[in-house]
């Protein structure tokens, strides 16, 4: 896992996501260019989930396109709170859901695999960890055992969605290496993120959503303060008498 | 001691047949039931059973005792009660569960209605709730092992899907795992095995074999394939004591194998080494890091 052979990345083309007939994201259209590093911003209902869930084909688009370049592999990190976390299963066995991609259901797997699962939680600090049930993990754990599993699916981009939400400093430290690392690699990398010091200081791209797209671009830029306010400014609750939208699809 | 655990088996072939299909049935349902608790569907099951009673009911009526036409019509009504339930919560945004309990208590009682209705002998009424050792004939026979070998067959297959989907559906679907289709084939299964149980346990206690030793195995291992071989013992230990217990104490089989099977949970409950009751009041002292 030294560079990554095949940068790849996404392009919407006037994408709207809707539940419903509410729209949760409104005709965006922009690129999330191969081997960039982008955080999506936004306040709580901007539509940021729905559009990772979509990128990651889990949410059909009610108009326009998401296209993917060549044959990318896309990995999802959903939010934690989306897991059975009592779920009776070692760890060395949700990493190895890592090879899914791979080995399917049926193909079985290598013993070069298992040294994958096991470098892996060595690289996310977990090392020794390897039949421990998930259930006796904390939350960072957790997140650091998610982390290895995206290690071993080793996708050309990846979609985080709320990576560091519920762990501590030293952990979204720990994890912030690999995510740097990922993109050294040239993988792109898509990460919802509340943090905005972390996002200023992290990630060269910003993709600030409310429902539309207010920025989009190179993170200063898309965080000022103008922007931010517009942001905010999003009607927080929808309106009952809204009329269908008219803009083309 | 012979006498008592063995002669019964020995000299007579009904109940011979009794126990491989219990001993078949132990080796399937327990697994599937497993799974059914991790997805926190432990009642479905039940819910199946009780809802495939009117098909049952009205196949006794206008066909008597014949055990194919029992399980088709069992298998119909249980499938629409099931499917429907689904169809009808995403159609009007009810809750799934609510939804299942209203449509089969609709279903119980059309079947009890039923077979009230055909006036049939309290026998058969108590065969048909309860299940009957003599009930295992040879078509049942084959049945009870035919859902077993196809049972172990597809769990071979759909074992990583249904794992994984239990545990991050999220993951599953965007890793292309096709959840929902492992997710339809599985309850097909329980299907399937809910009905192969009627003969031997009764519509009311078919899913005894099926819920009470999975429901159990969580005291006997911490990872998912250790549940279910520890259920599957489980099962395996209850169908036999329970058929002795139904020969010796003359009671019907399927409330004597759920009784046992509930004995087993019981004892797991108390003495089982993970989260048991009394592994905690026994509680070594606390490691040092």
């Amino acid at each position: 896992m030294s560079t990554h052979r095949f940068p790849a990345g996404l392009t919407l083309e006037n994408l709207t996501l809707t539940h419903g007939q509410r729209p949760a994201v409104h005709h965006v259209s922009g690129r999330f260019a191969p081997g960039s590093l982008t955080a999506v911003v936004g306040p709580n209902g901007a539509g940021k989930t729905t559009l990772l869930r979509a990128l990651a084909g889990l949410h059909k688009p009610e108009s326009g396109r998401i296209t993917a370049e060549g044959t990318a592999r896309i990995a999802l990190l959903p939010q934690l709170a989306a897991l059975d976390r009592a779920f009776p299963i070692a760890c060395c066995d949700v990493v190895m859901q890592g090879l899914w991609p791979r080995i399917g259901a049926f193909r079985g797997v290598s013993a070069e695999d298992r040294h994958r699962a096991e470098h892996a939680l060595a690289a996310v600090g977990l090392g020794g960890f390897e039949k421990r049930p998930v259930g006796t993990l904390s939350a960072g754990q957790t997140q650091r055992l998610l982390f290895a599993r995206l290690l071993v699916q080793d996708a050309d981009i990846l979609l985080l969605d709320e990576p560091f939400n519920a762990v501590d400093a030293k952990t979204s430290a720990d994890l912030l290496r690999l995510v740097r690392e990922w993109h050294g690699q040239g993988r792109t990398v898509i990460a919802v993120l509340h943090d905005l010091d972390l996002v200023a200081r992290e990630f060269p791209e910003t993709l600030l959503l409310a429902r539309d797209a207010i920025a989009w671009g190179p993170t200063a830029e898309a965080l000022s303060a103008a922007n931010r306010l517009k942001a905010r400014m999003m009607a927080e609750a929808w309106s009952e008498e809204a009329e269908h939208c008219h803009r083309a699809a | 001691m012979y006498d008592l655990l063995i002669a019964p088996f020995a000299d007579f072939g009904f109940l011979r047949r009794a126990l491989v299909g219990c001993l078949a049935l132990s080796v399937s349902a327990p697994v599937l039931g497993v799974f059914l608790v991790l997805r926190r569907m432990s009642l479905t099951a039940d819910v199946l059973a009780h809802g495939a009673l009117p098909g049952v009911a009205l196949a006794f009526l206008l066909a008597g005792f014949s055990a194919p036409l029992l399980w088709f019509g069992g298998l119909v009504a249980g499938l629409l009660v099931a499917v429907g339930a689904g169809a009808l919560s995403r159609a009007t945004g009810g809750r799934e569960d609510a939804t299942l309990a209203a449509l089969y208590l609709l279903a119980l009682g059309l079947g009890v209605a039923l077979i009230s209705m055909g006036g049939g002998g309290g026998a058969d009424i108590t065969h048909i709730l309860f299940g009957s050792v003599l009930g295992v004939d040879d078509p049942a026979l084959l049945l009870m092992a035919g859902v077993a070998t196809v049972t172990l067959a597809v769990l071979a297959f759909a074992w990583r899907p249904l794992v994984l989907e239990c545990f991050d559906p999220a993951f599953a679907a965007a890793a292309g795992a096709r959840g929902g289709l492992w997710h339809m084939v599985f309850q097909a299964l329980v299907v399937v095995n809910v009905l192969s149980a009627f003969q031997a346990l009764g519509t009311l206690m078919a899913v005894g074999l099926m819920m009470l030793p999975a429901i159990a195995s969580r005291h006997w291992a911490r990872e998912v394939s250790g549940m279910a071989y520890a259920a599957v013992g489980l099962a395996l230990v209850s169908s036999y004591a329970g058929l002795v217990l139904s020969f010796h104490a003359d009671v019907p089989s399927g409330p004597a194998i759920v009784l046992v099977a509930g004995g087993a949970w019981a004892v797991s409950v108390l003495i089982g080494p993970v989260d048991g009751l009394l592994p905690r009041l026994l509680r070594r002292r606390h490691l040092a890091g």
